[in-house]
């Protein structure tokens, strides 16, 4: 946060009240949400309000022994992020001081008021290597360099988004800091220096040249979702869920196991002990594509339950500004936040305060057009950029957030307003997580609109399992037929009794079961059951389906279905989940002919007509 | 310089309005003298160039327009902790109080720090995640829902419930493995007098008395003070957490008290209101109270904290218990059929749940089998239950050989191992031998949740 001292226009508080302050002084200069800061306590504002004598402010920290008169001068700039290397592997609150450092200064570990920090290092030294040599066109987005921001990811130096010109100095490959120069860009007769930082205000989208629809799947290794309710790259999907319903044990297995080359996660007005937790768990467990801590492809950003409510607000839009940025560099982003309901109550807080006319449970009229303005920065682009050997660069941004229902009441504000925006809805049944059944995604109150997106990449990448001729879609509609075929049988079954059921309604029945208690169950604590690549996926899958489809043609040729034993089917299938390895999808295959030949022996141990 | 004002311009509730005629600082202190009366303190919780609002802590009653002087200390407020606190009942104030009379005691207590009691927010960063037991005695908490030193457990109970006894027996009896010091502060918000004085002679009982700190607001105490008690309990757990490196327990009871003064001021702010007449900022409000709780890397202490709070009609989804567990890691509930049946500590099992245990549990601070133990109760008293349910249809008669044992097993659970005397202190050995006892009806190859070489060694052998 930068600030030229000598023209800033100061003004002084007229009024407190909260975590609000009224300023005179500057009401005639300051554009809305412009950032203030108070200088005595170096406390930061964002002008919120502006009326002909005075504007409102909310301040990022307490306000507490403030008085009235004090100097407030205006910053003639929005809340901005710096965009530059040494985001990756690092936490931030939610007006982007970093966290760490903070500690290292204050180790009682309070968060005192007032600490100015640059969020990225000022003095680390980072290893440069130039993409373009001199004289060179350039226009905003070009990669100008690379620099190794952490062991996976590589940081792409490009030209922010109003510049360009010819490149009339580039540095050497060598060691510099984010703000020493590393080129120059002429234009128009004027020569500009650019460094390796640059800043973005949080609440505009950083421009890109055209949004495309979504093509590949974010594949979570979790099977509910990758084949029920499947991500898109580029897609957005909430999540809502009452307290217990394993919200935060969703998103962190996401978040480590998901393809998305990076992972924004804004922990959101969330509990510190859950923060503390996400960051072991980030440190300490390994990526399984690189082997290399999960640390190395995140930034956190976190403003927790009792850290001040303004930044509470900031922070979605702090994390997804970081998101965006990293797309424009080609990447996949996904952006967690958890929870998205404890942002919309930092609205209400901060619209309570200002005396708003309230809607709906008090939250401010403007709630559902937030949500819209915040998942609305989700998606495919082309990028900024010129385009090597005529392939544009593509990059994705995914929004994945919670949401916690009063009550676990699904019929609230925050619900009804997101899924008007978003494209999928995982919701979280408090009775499944009670059962222990993990995830606890309800299959009959969850949706996606993705899979016709994404049916093409999963057509091209098919494993074949003999004896069942069915695409990833065809089995996720199978799938989608017999579970809710299930739930309609329930209904009568409870009226006249299971007897009475057909043979083929009482095997659909137990596919039913088999699909619920072997496929969609996941065992989060098993090494290998935790997360299912595609691959095991489709053969998992199909092979429960071959038994249906065996199982019809052993009806027909006058088997009677048996319940007595069944439940050894579904622990066989567990036993494979739970022992063989994602790389080793192709044992399943050869225990297909044993496997099957048992099942239906089990399922179907007599020929008898009735 | 302290600067008083005479004239009051308007009272409303526990809101005093003053014309503002001097730079106040926002959240400042005043006292407030009144002719014949005790002083009074308040706080400043607003202020424009015309007004300056303050928030009176104690009752608003007896102050006029003109009968009043108010002064401006110029400082927040502060609380005077020290070491001779360990044993002292105290008020919302912090100071010294008698809990027969409610009068304070002379005792001039030393005072080695004086400490702003609104909390600092700890650095997220700055947060160890907890990993490390503490013993309540208490067979199905240390068994099932083990408390974590750093934790937030709360109990979620009703009214007419014996959560005070369940309170005053983890007061007594709780305390950790290790050697290092440990201490108490409870913290009563509007109990009634009869209460404080079971606790009080509970803990001198004990024994473990020069552990304990207490901090009582009565029920018939001003209601704004509520606000300020848990602030001034949990000040003084932070000064004997990271300042002398203590493992600080902290039972707040009762916290739906605590909500309630916040919507009666709420409403006297003339403010929005959002579910239930609460303000919008309940959560907010919530987690600045129970997130002065955890372990800060590089220190030994601890805070941990058991808020108490009875919901109203037992409604779990009412706005405090459902505001609470949003923030807490894990709740334990009370089952009012539990409690008729005279099963003690009542505790519903299947619906409590302690979310750092899995992690801090095991052969290092517990024992190698407490997971399983854990799982395998939990799931057949869930059976158990189920068959129960069965025999409301069928009878008793038509239930299968293994039914029969699930249902001899939930009896016996709740008997020996969730039944318990209040005075009954059982350490984790206890309480892992009454659970194999326990799980003893059920058939070896039936525990399915639990390792073999678990059950090879501690299986009980049958007579």
């Amino acid at each position: 946060m930068v600030n030229s001292k000598e023209n800033s226009i100061r003004g002084y508080i007229s009024g407190i009240n909260g975590s609000l302050i009224n300023v005179k002084g500057i009401e005639n200069h300051a554009r809305l949400y412009d950032l203030i800061k108070i200088s005595n306590h170096n406390i930061l504002g964002e002008v919120i309000q502006i009326y002909n004598n005075h504007l409102v402010a909310q301040c990022y920290e307490s306000t507490m022994n403030l008085k009235l008169k004090e100097e407030v001068i205006s910053l003639n700039e929005p809340l901005s992020m710096e965009l530059a290397p040494g985001l990756l592997a690092h936490v931030f609150d939610g007006i982007q001081r970093p966290l760490e450092n903070t500690f290292l200064r204050f180790k009682d570990g309070k968060l005192n008021r007032g600490i100015e920090y640059d969020p990225l290092s000022r003095e680390k030294k980072w290893h440069f290597v130039p993409q373009k040599k001199l004289n060179e066109k350039i226009d905003s987005g070009d990669i100008i360099g690379t620099v190794q921001e952490t062991s996976i990811i590589e940081h792409k130096i490009l030209a922010p988004p109003n510049a360009h010109g010819t490149l009339s100095y580039i540095a050497e490959e060598g060691e510099f800091t984010i703000i020493d120069e590393i080129y120059r860009l002429k234009y128009d007769g004027k020569e500009r220096s650019f460094c390796m930082l640059q800043k973005w205000p949080v609440n505009k989208k950083r421009p890109f040249k055209k949004r495309i629809s979504p093509t590949e799947p974010l594949l979570t290794g979790i099977r509910a979702i990758d084949l029920m309710f499947p991500i898109a790259k580029g897609g957005t999907i909430a999540i809502p869920g009452g307290f217990g319903t394993g919200k935060t044990v969703i998103q962190e297995c996401i978040a480590m196991y998901c393809n998305a080359d990076i992972i924004i996660y804004v922990g959101c007005g969330e509990p510190g002990n859950e923060v503390a937790h996400v960051l072991e768990q980030f440190s300490k467990n390994v990526d399984y594509k690189h082997k290399k801590p999960l640390i190395e492809r995140v930034v956190l950003i976190t403003n927790t339950s009792n850290m001040p409510v303004s930044a509470r607000e900031a922070s979605l839009f702090s994390g997804v500004t970081i998101a965006e940025y990293y797309r424009d560099m080609g990447y996949n982003v996904a952006v967690l936040a958890d929870s998205t309901s404890r942002w919309a109550e930092s609205l209400r807080e901060i619209s309570s305060l200002l005396e708003e006319m309230p809607a709906e449970e008090a939250f401010p009229a403007y709630l559902p057009s937030k949500i819209s303005s915040f998942y609305e920065r989700a998606g495919v682009v082309e990028t900024l950029g010129k385009s090597f050997s005529n392939i544009e660069r593509k990059g994705s941004l995914t929004i994945i957030g919670t949401i916690s229902p009063p009550a676990g009441n699904f019929n609230e504000p925050v619900i009804a307003s997101t899924k008007r925006v978003v494209q999928g809805i995982l919701a979280l049944d408090p009775r499944l997580a009670y059962l222990k059944h993990y995830p606890a995604i309800d299959w009959l109150n969850s949706y996606s609109n993705y899979p016709e997106y994404i049916l093409k990449w999963w057509k091209e990448r098919d494993v074949k399992l003999i004896g069942i001729d069915l695409d990833w879609y065809e089995c996720r509609n199978q799938v989608n037929e017999i579970l809710s075929k299930e739930n309609d049988f329930k209904q009568f079954t409870q009226l006249i009794g299971e007897d009475e059921l057909l043979e083929t309604q009482k095997l659909e029945l137990f596919i039913a079961k088999l699909i619920r208690n072997s496929f969609l169950i996941q065992n989060a604590y098993s090494e290998i059951d935790k997360f299912t690549d595609y691959k095991k996926l489709l053969v998992l899958i199909k092979l429960i389906l071959l038994i249906y489809k065996e199982g019809k043609e052993l009806l027909k040729k006058g088997y009677i279905f048996t319940e007595n034993r069944s439940n050894e089917v579904i622990k066989n299938v567990l036993k494979i989940n739970n022992s063989i390895p994602n790389e080793e999808f192709d044992q399943i295959e050869k225990l297909k002919t044993k496997f099957l030949t048992d099942s239906l022996k089990i399922l179907f141990p007599d020929k008898k007509k009735r | 310089m302290s600067i008083t004002y005479k004239k009051i311009r308007q009272i409303v509730g526990p809101l005093v309005f003053l014309k503002n005629k001097h730079d106040v600082h926002y959240g400042e202190i005043v006292k407030i003298r009144t002719e014949g009366q005790e002083n009074r303190i308040g706080q400043v919780i607003r202020i424009d160039e015309e007004i300056i609002v303050i928030e009176v802590f104690e009752e608003t009653k007896g102050i006029s327009s003109d009968n009043s002087e108010i002064i401006f200390t110029g400082e927040p407020f502060k609380l005077k902790i020290s070491n001779d606190m360990l044993g002292g009942v105290f008020n919302s104030l912090g100071q010294p109080i008698d809990i027969h009379t409610k009068k304070l005691l002379d005792s001039e207590i030393f005072t080695e720090i004086e400490q702003d009691i609104t909390g600092i927010p700890i650095n997220p960063f700055a947060r160890q995640y907890p990993s490390n037991v503490i013993q309540t005695g208490i067979s199905v908490i240390d068994g099932l829902f083990t408390l974590i030193r750093g934790q937030k457990l709360p109990i979620f109970s009703g009214q007419g419930m014996p959560h005070n006894k369940l309170a005053a027996q983890i007061v007594t009896q709780a305390k950790v493995l290790s050697e290092e010091p440990f201490l108490i502060i409870f913290c009563g918000i509007g109990i009634i007098q009869d209460d404080v004085i079971f606790f009080i002679e509970k803990f001198q009982k004990s024994g473990n008395i020069h552990n304990i700190i207490s901090f009582i607001n009565f029920a018939d105490d001003p209601v704004i003070e509520r606000l300020i008690i848990p602030n001034v309990a949990l000040t003084t757990a932070e000064y004997f957490a990271f300042k002398k490196e203590m493992h600080v327990l902290v039972v707040l009871d009762d916290m739906t008290n605590y909500a309630e003064a916040l919507r009666e001021l709420s409403s006297a702010k003339e403010e929005i209101p959002s579910r239930k007449g609460y303000p919008g900022y309940l959560y907010s409000n919530f987690a600045s109270i129970y997130e002065r709780t955890g372990i800060i890397k590089g220190k030994k202490g601890s805070i941990t904290q058991i808020p108490i709070l009875t919901m109203p009609n037992d409604d779990i989804s009412h706005p405090i218990p459902d505001t609470t567990g949003y923030i807490t890691e894990g709740q334990l509930v009370l089952n009012r059929n539990l409690e008729k049946k005279g099963i003690y500590p009542p505790m519903e099992v299947l619906a409590s749940i302690s979310r750092l245990m899995k992690d801090a549990i095991g052969e290092k601070n517990t024992r190698e089998d407490h997971a399983d133990i854990s799982s395998q109760l939990l799931a057949s008293y869930s059976n158990a239950l189920e068959v129960r349910d069965l025999i409301s249809v069928v009878g008793e008669d038509s239930l299968n050989l293994e039914q029969k044992i699930l249902l001899k097993f939930g009896n016996d659970f709740e008997n020996k191992f969730l039944k318990q005397r209040f005075d009954e202190n059982r350490d984790f050995s206890k309480t892992f031998s009454i659970a194999w006892e326990v799980l003893g009806n059920i058939p070896k190859n039936q525990l399915y949740r639990i390792h073999q070489e678990f059950i090879d060694k501690y299986y009980p052998k049958q007579v």
